[in-house]
């Protein structure tokens, strides 16, 4: 069963750029990517899109599907009507390069601002035992494909361009998590995370749960039990006055 | 037709789309009823202040307990007959302990989210844009203060054993009546919601790094983290049981609701 859909798709380079109307061919079982690809195999041959597995592991296709971070390949033409308008747009948060594909190294300067697992001095690689129990929950946040529309939905930065510079966003937030319940891990993170990484503009309002496709509970696994050790660290001083007496590290 | 805008040079680089969103579905319908379901909660707090009914024998209303006030708690709405605000006081006992579950309400995480979308827009909805030239989150004063909400949840720990003694105060004086069931319901829903907290989360084993080591405490956090992933549906219920409950207890001391199993 094949019909024709309406698509509007951002075209541009450099941010300035127009929604440009197309009618085009879908056939059952096809997702918004495919539907990209026969754009560009028919009517667009210039139409930028950045994309690579087509199965919703290598977090390439991100882009903005009727207003909503998605996932191109994983958006399946069957969930919208026939009649139904499907605008795509490239994310918003991030520069454009050309029409669908953004610079997101943004995401990558926030990942190289922090540093690495840190295991204890004098323990070296091979001699780390653990059990199960303690790093399961920071497994959770290893499913990330770093699509980043985590950090592209975030009103942090997606409505306030200034707040870049001091913000790494939900998925670098999540990261650091990570490494702090690490039982092997000894770097100082919460005190990272408030000052240098901007944990305190979360306003936990959910919306890098909502969009992430690998379904991580960013906001309530990583996010909340972070800003909950930062409390212990900074504003809490019952914590304070117990670490000092039982002389806890 | 081009869509470039003269926007701030910092932000050229973006696609420039001139609408807030290009969302089709129906954003708006969830921040608005949550904007009509928190008000509804403040307007009837308001009421429940202002109104005295608050005991009818075995019931005491939720909002006005643990009763504290001498002057104005009848002997039998007392916490073991315990009143340590003297005759001094005539205002409603609500006002003496409202401040404690309504802090612990105010600052939870699930309800920061609902009203930072609903009341503030700060987003309304998920790719929406804001209508707030600046935001400075959760770091200056007065927002920073939503990190005292570990403590509220210890004050709301003795309200919720509080409001489990007086149902089941109620259920052993008139088991057969029907706002002894309505206490207990919504004893089971506020201590439920108080236990799913994520900062009763952090402090049962969150903190910890090795949960291998506090088997205990790591059994305690199990519990709690399943309780947590239903905390936003519990908020919820538990405001309302807590509404339904109070209100039905007041209808009763009024005499309004007065059928035999009452």
């Amino acid at each position: 069963m094949s019909y024709k859909a309406k698509f509007k798709v951002w075209r541009g380079e450099g941010g300035e750029g127009r929604l440009e109307d197309f009618t085009v061919e879908v056939n059952e079982g096809e997702v918004v990517l495919d539907i990209i690809h026969r754009l560009q195999a028919t009517q667009a041959p210039d139409l930028a899109v950045r994309w690579n597995c087509k199965a919703g592991k290598c977090g390439s296709c991100s882009m903005e599907i009727n207003g909503k971070p998605r996932l191109g390949c994983m958006t399946r033409m069957s969930t919208f009507d026939e009649d139904e308008t499907i605008t795509v747009t490239p994310m918003r948060t991030f520069p454009v390069i050309k029409d669908l594909v953004t610079d997101v190294s943004y995401n990558y300067q926030k990942a190289r601002e922090i540093p690495s697992f840190t295991p204890p001095a004098g323990v070296r690689p091979g001699e780390y035992r653990m059990k199960q129990v303690d790093v399961e929950r920071s497994q959770e946040f290893r499913k990330c494909i770093e699509c980043f529309m985590c950090n592209n939905v975030c009103h942090v930065i997606r409505d306030h361009e200034e707040n870049k510079t001091n913000f790494s966003g939900p998925r670098f937030l999540m990261r650091i998590a990570e490494l702090d319940m690490h039982p092997y891990d000894v770097a100082d993170r919460q005190e990272a995370a408030q000052e240098e990484h901007g944990l305190g503009y979360c306003n936990i309002t959910k919306c890098c749960t909502e969009v992430c496709p690998e379904h991580i509970k960013i906001t309530d696994n990583a996010l909340i039990p972070m800003k909950e050790r930062v409390v212990d660290r900074k504003y809490d001083p019952l914590v304070w006055l117990g670490d000092k007496i039982f002389r806890r590290k | 037709m081009t869509q470039t805008t003269p926007e701030a040079p910092m932000r050229r680089q973006r696609a420039q789309v001139k609408v807030r969103t290009l969302r089709t579905d129906r954003w708006w319908l969830v921040p608005f009823l949550t904007f009509l379901g928190l008000s509804s909660f403040l307007v009837y707090g308001v009421w429940a202040i202002i109104d005295n009914s608050i005991f009818v024998e075995p019931y005491i209303a939720p909002f006005a307990s643990p009763c504290l006030a001498a002057a104005t708690c009848p002997e039998g709405a007392q916490l073991f007959g315990w009143a340590p605000i003297g005759d001094w006081y005539t205002l409603s006992p609500g006002l003496l302990i409202l401040a404690l579950p309504g802090g612990f309400r105010l600052t939870c995480y699930y309800y920061r989210k609902s009203y930072y979308r609903s009341f503030w827009l700060s987003p309304p909805a998920c790719a929406v844009q804001e209508p707030h030239g600046k935001y400075t989150g959760e770091r200056r004063f007065p927002l920073i203060i939503q990190n005292v909400h570990r403590y509220f949840f210890y004050a709301a720990i003795v309200i919720g054993l509080v409001l489990a003694y007086d149902a089941v105060l109620a259920v052993v004086h008139k088991p057969l009546g029907l706002g002894s069931w309505i206490l207990i319901a919504n004893a089971v829903l506020i201590n439920a919601y108080t236990l799913s907290c994520h900062s009763c989360r952090h402090i049962t084993a969150g903190r910890l790094n090795h949960f291998s080591r506090h088997p205990l405490r790591y059994r305690a956090w199990t519990f709690v983290s399943k309780l947590n992933a239903k905390h936003q549906p519990l908020a919820w219920a538990s405001m309302f049981s807590v509404m339904g409950a109070d209100f039905y207890v007041r209808m009763v001391a009024k005499g309004i609701i007065a059928f035999p199993y009452a």
